[in-house]
């Protein structure tokens, strides 16, 4: 992160009204109160160049991929597989075929979990995870685990929500199949150093798959730098529709991995004997694919691409301190996880308050947050609290906003003085 | 200042719960879990020649579940079986927006809590108690407001 983008910030680095203008749902009153959205670490809103793409493939471009030789098929095959080498750019992914649409992270990962777990871990074997993760990278392996007889081992963290990297290094065993590790915390915010997790595992010849679920949509990241195995993420928390995600994964061991669902479109030929797969990524892509969605998360990387990754990571880092700075002065608040790199997230508890009230007052006043354990129950039972509320932050959040969301947590306080 | 659901009654109750504590001997017993939040209450009754004689709850939870939960205490008291019951199926029934607002009922200043209709997220919060009142009278030992015995099913998220 630039300090000196971060300083040059509030003299609009980003054109963040100009911005709001291409979203038409931030426009929204909700209880006679602008709409102040803080929940896009849950999901993102779409603009309407998005919006847009996706009216116009429906509109004018829309058949069912692959083997057709009419027209709208061949365009919406294009368009398909144009969205794929567009993310796959936007990765950095060395080939279009190491990039697997999927329905989302969950899906991304349980692919993984199916393919190449059944495929490469065994009885005795071991997982590492960390503490941080989202129930989507730790019940996939609880699963296999289950099934095979294997044994997952948890990085713990620290009371800031950092990762404790010795215990990390110890983690590590003959047995180790995999590491499956968040790259940003959903629910504390903390961006774990995965790319020296990846380089310690690398070394000992273990694979790495990343849930970067709240990382892609908030920071450059480049899967051939990162050197990670699989990478997987959502759609719909990166301006794009929801049931569209996807799994990087390096060829080879995406050629080594047995499919995840059979059907159409991921064979080459069957018979009542005998059925040959299709390469990858066709092999993972079994059924009509959600094409729209696809074509639509290739226009939320066009937008992206388009404001600028960078500048995006350091207005959200702006807000955050901005959040930081103003709501840790508030007597009777207090922050969850205040790791050393944190992306735009904000978990907090307010003092005799629970989150849920905290919430409910807070969309009183049009300020949309999330409060509960956030699918992360292990992190909330480190830290001993049934749940936060979590203010998240993109592109499209505003200084004002944060003001908003100030002005109504101390409503509560006053409601519950 | 005034919150629409968040009012003088149910913050006091939140504040200063009534009939706190549990019973030594019981005649009835249960315990109510919303896994959604972390509600948990325990909720101890003795029902003597048909009429609950003693009520108490303790438990954790957000202020809608808190109050709900004392203002049911204070209003059960004293009532026949048979009519705690009737009124844990008006408060059900309030709290879901199925209640005929024209019709006659015995709810009085529960009706605070009508507001939690337009909140589907937070109706669990203010049934879990009557739930585990009737769990109670029902004898059985644990109710969850997650899963089959759910009687009041919302789509949720994991």
């Amino acid at each position: 992160m630039s300090a000196v983008l971060t300083q040059l910030d509030k003299a609009q680095v980003l054109d963040v009204l100009r911005i709001r203008n291409d979203f038409p749902i931030l426009g929204l009153q909700i209880n006679g109160k602008p709409l102040a959205y803080f929940d896009s670490a849950a999901s993102s809103q779409m603009p309407r160049q998005v919006l847009d793409r996706v009216v116009h493939y429906q509109t004018a471009e829309h058949a069912n991929i692959h083997r057709g030789v009419h027209h709208l098929s061949e365009v919406a095959t294009a368009a398909y597989e144009g969205a794929r080498s567009r993310v796959g750019r936007f990765i950095n992914a060395q080939e279009d075929r190491e990039v697997i649409f999927t329905r989302g992270t969950t899906n991304s990962i349980n692919l993984v979990a199916h393919g190449f777990g059944r495929a490469f871990v065994g009885a005795g074997d071991e997982i590492i995870l960390s503490h941080l993760e989202h129930h989507s990278n730790i019940v996939p392996w609880q699963m296999l685990c289950e099934e095979r007889g294997a044994t997952l081992k948890v990085v713990p963290i620290d009371d800031a929500g950092d990762l404790l990297m010795g215990e990390y290094e110890k983690l590590f065993s003959p047995h180790t199949r995999l590491v499956a590790v968040t790259h940003v915390s959903n629910a504390l915010g903390t961006i774990n150093p995965v790319k020296e997790m990846i380089a310690s595992a690398r070394a000992r010849g273990v694979p790495v798959l990343i849930d970067g679920a709240q990382a892609v949509p908030h920071m450059k990241v480049d899967v051939r730098d990162l050197d990670c195995d699989f990478y997987a993420f959502s759609g719909h928390k990166m301006c794009g529709p929801t049931g569209i995600g996807i799994l990087y994964g390096k060829a080879r061991w995406l050629e080594k991995m047995r499919p995840f669902e059979g059907g159409g479109d991921m064979i080459l030929s069957v018979s009542f004997e005998k059925t040959a797969y299709n390469t990858i990524p066709h092999k993972f892509e079994a059924g009509t694919p959600p094409i729209a969605a696809a074509i639509g998360l290739g226009a939320a990387v066009e937008y992206l691409e388009s404001v600028g990754m960078e500048r995006i990571a350091a207005h959200e880092h702006a807000l955050l301190e901005y959040a930081t700075a103003q709501i840790s002065a508030m007597k009777g608040v207090r922050i969850i996880g205040t790791a050393r790199h944190k992306a735009g997230v904000l978990s907090f508890t307010v003092e005799g308050v629970h989150p849920h009230d905290v919430g409910t007052i807070l969309n009183e006043e049009g300020v949309a947050v999330r409060t509960g354990h956030h699918c992360a129950q292990p992190v909330m039972q480190r830290y001993r609290i049934p749940a936060t509320t979590r203010a998240s932050f993109y592109l499209y959040n505003t200084y004002e906003e944060v003001d908003q969301l100030v002005r109504a947590l101390r409503r509560v306080q006053q409601i519950f003085a | 200042m005034d919150s629409k659901l968040y009012q003088e009654v149910i913050l006091d109750h939140n504040k200063k719960p009534r009939n706190w504590g549990r019973l030594p001997a019981p005649s009835h017993k249960a315990e109510g879990l919303n896994p959604l939040c972390g509600d948990h209450i325990w909720l101890t009754v003795n029902v003597a020649d048909g009429r609950v004689s003693e009520i108490a709850f303790e438990g954790e939870g957000c202020a809608i579940c808190k109050a709900s939960a004392s203002m049911m205490t204070t209003n059960v008291k004293g009532k026949t079986v048979d009519e705690a019951e009737r009124l844990v199926l008006e408060f059900r029934d309030m709290a879901t927006g199925k209640l005929d607002d024209g019709a006659a009922n015995h709810l009085g200043r529960l009706a605070v809590f009508a507001g939690v209709r337009n909140l589907p997220s937070r109706v669990k919060c203010a049934i879990l108690p009557w739930h585990t009142l009737h769990a109670a009278f029902s004898a059985q030992p644990t109710i969850s407001t997650e899963g089959d015995a759910d009687p009041v099913p919302l789509p949720e998220r994991g």
